[in-house]
């Protein structure tokens, strides 16, 4: 064992090493059969992208459709089959595993000074659960796909529809069970894997936002996979379990999809709350302000998270006296949000800022997200949301939560991490222009849809007023911008792997565990366990070092 | 300036005069709702200000070259209780004032004027008391409290008036409400903002709102001869309800007379207040909710009555004062033979789509 000494090679003189998880073994099987939670993450970046393509593709279906007031694109048949897959893909094959599976992986062994996840085999059965769930998807798509919407709500989904629900379920059924493993295995990881001197307070934040949220991944996912095995259920054998013909009752199946599905939105952004604090401190060379107030909100996020889900459902029928509980349980999840934000923001405060790709996505991520973040309390006050809820105020909402935030989050954790995962740094400039475009994109697409949503357009619309139409314009418009923002990064980073610079150990010079070891890693990760002796983002530390380096190099010049 | 593009200009100048944040005001609530709404945007504005502002005039000030030495910060006590209080207490302002909205657009007066709304894939089809139906489009007075009792027939659906600032959801088994004041004379959009499937954009119309004497006349002009309890008496008839509902010493169900509204004890214990849900739920799920005294023999009208045949039923119950004419009806056809004694299938309005179902009670 050996303590950690943070190390700030000379980047001039770096190179790749001849010995990583990438050179020690080729070929195909040798990724298909790894246990290495490295190459485990690579394969989940590649078929994650896969799958955002989709995606995004069917997003820009969408928009082009919703160019004219007309449903003249598509038959409304067809425009229902492409907004379902669109959430279906998504949210369960893309948001849902995005961070965790590639970033979280990668980088929670090398955070706490682990060799491995502590469980491998599982790690990768979830990659392939998570591949034959997201085959069954598109096989669903290839042969008529499915017009439920996402949420599958019953009685449409048992009984009026005739669209392939079952293979869809099953699909986001496997995919669950993928994420089930992913959380199982992190929660054994982060409590038996830590290095000798990881206490729970010096780990990253980064590691404290996966924690929480595989938490959620446990304990949420199997009530959606119920929801499903009983719709599944229903549409067969016709238990009636949702059916008020037979006794059933059909909310109850809304009761239980967003018992997951709402725990499931912190699944997707607490990993990218967790990027955020490592680049925002890296690049502000400081220590995260307020480590704990950021740690336990996460916590707070995650727990509280299991107890609103009734807000999806203010205008249903339930009780008056249960939205009030709910309504004002919602108000207390939105607080832990608030400190994040704050806490971030002082993390700047005296810092020493620079601002590289990562950071601009951050800072993206920052604005979008405190605008996603607001407008969810007016879906969360009751009296509010009977007027917005199932408008576009509510598809605004949730994208700038989840692409506003939770994809800026992804990108900046993607770039920020890039030198790590594969020894090579992405291009700057380009990379910058590119953040811009997708800011600048994404505001054009979102933001005209609040209005949308104020003025009552409803949601799930093939056509809609004629006085709609110029937001939308304005909308589909900034869809293109946005498009062109993300294909950018698909070409630099592929044109990177082999003419991006080479990036050296500690390309930022952060304190990471991460950054200590050579990019990209051995198979290991360490040579030896590593012990660490200090807190999480000692950035102080490491500027006195750097001094002291300096003040060396100028004695021996002077000698 | 026209020429940059003209189609953009066209689009510009039809945004710069059309544009709007919120729909026109028609309800009492309206501008109740607004005045939140303008609150929370305002708090949001300030909010988003001041994290912008901080932001960038950090990253002004502590820039590398300005700043090229980060100065450790570890945190503050005093500053993390601000803005945890500080937001708090706004949230909680909007929960309370928020709630008291929720309660208003949920909590009918009691003088309101009741419409039933039926939503199905793809319509709506509202049923006035006085036995005039519409689809796709709602009539509706000024200054009169009007309460929609919603159900749907198939699968979810939700009754959205944006200009109202109102929406409730429609359940298939199950009657919700709703009310509104409306205050504007003039025509809105109607929506069915929960995806119901294929035709779900195609699910809207117009909310009418009249003056209250325009709203007679056009009550005048639209009735169907008759009302909807006066329905909902023909199709208790041709069901032979009043075989066992007939409040005679030997009968075999409940009177049904002024039951609406009254507290009924049940054959399984408690209580219950007979109001449309229950009267419906007592249609259809008769054994489930056998009051006391009574043996749990009525069969179950489930699938042989549509939602507007049961609306038409409740409202009868509701407006049955006395079971004078159910007994006149019963010694009419006690008096003829067998034969004859059934009721004949006749076309009863709504229910008037399906054979009217015999009635099914056994002797």
């Amino acid at each position: 064992m050996s303590a950690t000494i943070v190390s700030l090679p000379d980047q001039s003189t770096a190179r790749i090493p001849k010995m990583n998880y990438l050179s020690k073994e080729n070929g195909l099987l040798s990724w298909l059969l790894t246990g290495d939670h490295k190459r485990i993450a690579i394969l989940y970046l590649i078929s994650l992208s896969f799958f955002f393509f989709i995606g995004g593709a069917l997003a820009g279906l969408i928009r082009l459709e919703l160019l004219t007031p007309q449903a003249d694109l598509m038959a409304t048949d067809t425009y229902n089959k492409v907004f379902t897959m669109h959430g279906v893909i998504m949210i369960f094959f893309f948001l849902v595993p995005s961070v965790p599976a590639t970033l979280g992986n990668f980088l929670i062994p090398l955070m706490i000074g682990a060799k491995d996840l502590a469980l491998p085999k599982v790690n990768l059965l979830s990659w392939y659960l998570y591949i034959a769930g997201g085959t069954l998807a598109i096989y669903t798509m290839a042969t008529g796909g499915v017009d439920t919407g996402w949420t599958f709500t019953t009685p449409l989904s048992t009984h009026y529809v005739n669209t392939n629900v079952l293979t869809t379920g099953l699909a986001v059924f496997i995919a669950g069970f993928s994420s089930i493993f992913t959380g199982l295995n992190f929660i054994v990881t982060i409590h038996k894997m830590r290095c000798p001197g990881m206490t729970w307070f010096r780990l990253p934040l980064f590691v404290w936002a996966h924690y929480a949220a595989s938490i959620l991944m446990v304990l949420a996912t199997p009530v959606v996979a119920i929801a499903i095995v009983l719709v599944a259920l229903e549409r067969t054998l016709g238990i009636g379990v949702f059916d008020p013909t037979k006794g059933g009752d059909p909310l109850l199946f809304q009761h239980l999809f967003w018992f997951y599905s709402h725990p499931a939105v912190y699944i997707m952004i607490l990993p990218g709350m967790g990027v955020i604090s490592e680049t925002i401190s890296t690049f502000s060379r400081k220590r995260v302000f307020g480590y704990t107030a950021v740690a336990f909100s996460s916590v707070a996020i995650a727990v509280f998270g299991f107890f609103v889900w009734a807000h999806h459902m203010f205008i249903m029928g339930i009780s008056n006296y249960a939205v009030l509980v709910f309504s004002l349980l919602t108000m207390l999840v939105a607080v832990p949000s608030a400190i994040k934000i704050f806490n971030w923001t002082f993390t700047l405060y005296k810092g020493s800022i620079t601002f590289e790709t990562p950071m601009l996505y951050t800072f993206g991520f920052m604005g979008l997200f405190t605008i996603g973040g607001l407008t969810g309390v007016f879906l969360g006050t009751s009296g509010t949301d009977i007027h917005l809820t199932e408008t576009y105020f509510i598809v605004a909402h949730f994208h700038f939560v989840m692409v506003g935030g939770m994809l800026m989050a992804f990108l900046a954790g993607i770039h920020f991490w890039w030198p790590k995962m594969t020894g090579r740094m992405y291009p700057e400039k380009i990379s910058q222009l590119a953040a811009v475009i997708t800011f600048i994109g994404f505001n054009f697409t979102f933001f005209p849809q609040f209005i949308l949503g104020t003025l009552g357009m409803p949601r799930r619309y093939a056509s809609y007023p004629p006085e709609f139409q110029v937001l939308n314009v304005f909308s589909t418009a900034g869809a293109t911008i946005l498009g062109v923002g993300y294909l950018l990064p698909v070409l630099y980073l592929t044109w990177s792997l082999k003419y991006g610079a080479i990036a050296g150990n500690n390309p930022w010079q952060a304190t990471g565990l991460e950054w200590q070891i050579q990019s990209p890693p051995l198979t290991e990760n360490f040579t030896v366990t590593p012990i660490m002796d200090h807190e999480a983002y000692d950035y102080e530390w490491l500027e006195n070092q750097n001094l002291a380096k300096e003040k060396s190099k100028e004695v021996t010049h002077a000698g | 300036m026209s020429h940059i593009s003209p189609v953009l200009w066209q689009f510009l100048v039809k945004w710069m005069t059309t544009f709007a944040l919120f729909p026109p005001e028609a309800s009492k609530i309206a501008p109740q709702m607004d005045a939140l709404l303008f609150f929370m945007i305002l708090i949001s504005l300030i909010g988003l200000t001041i994290v912008t502002l901080l932001v960038v005039s950090f990253c002004i000030l502590y820039s590398k070259e300005r700043h090229p030495v980060a100065v450790q910060v570890e945190g503050s006590t005093l500053l993390e209780a601000t803005w945890t209080i500080i937001p708090l207490g706004l949230f909680l302002v909007m929960f309370v004032w928020g709630a008291l909205i929720y309660f208003r657009v949920f909590t009918p007066p009691a003088n309101s004027m009741n419409i039933y709304v039926v939503g199905k894939q793809w319509m709506w089809k509202a049923e006035h008391p006085g036995g005039q139906h519409e689809i796709n489009s709602l009539h509706v007075p000024t200054g009169r409290a009007v309460q929609l009792t919603l159900i749907s027939q198939d699968v979810f659906h939700s009754f959205s008036i944006p200009a109202f600032r109102v929406k409730r959801e429609a359940i298939p088994g199950r009657y919700t409400t709703v009310w509104f004041e409306p205050t504007v004379p003039g025509t809105y959009h109607l929506f069915c903002t929960q995806y119901c499937g294929t035709n779900h954009s195609q699910m809207i119309g117009d909310v009418v709102v009249m003056t209250p004497e325009g709203y007679k006349k056009w009550l005048d002009e639209s009735t169907s001869g008759a009302s909807l309890a006066q329905n909902g008496e023909r199709l208790f008839a041709s069901l032979s309800c009043a075989a066992c509902h007939n409040a005679r010493p030997d009968a075999r169900g409940p009177g049904l007379a002024n039951v609406y509204g009254a507290k009924l004890p049940l054959a399984s214990g408690g209580t219950v207040t007979a109001d449309d849900a229950y009267l419906r739920e007592s249609i259809l799920n008769p054994s489930q909710h056998v009051t006391q005294g009574y043996a749990p023999i009525m069969p179950t009208y489930q699938g042989q009555i549509s939602e507007e045949g049961v609306i038409a039923l409740v409202e009868y119950i509701k407006n049955l004062n006395s079971d004078y004419r159910i007994q006149q009806t019963l010694n009419t056809t006690d008096l003829l033979p067998e034969s004859e004694g059934k009721p004949a299938p006749a076309v009863t309005g709504q229910a008037g789509k399906k054979p009217a179902p015999q009635g099914k009670v056994n002797p």
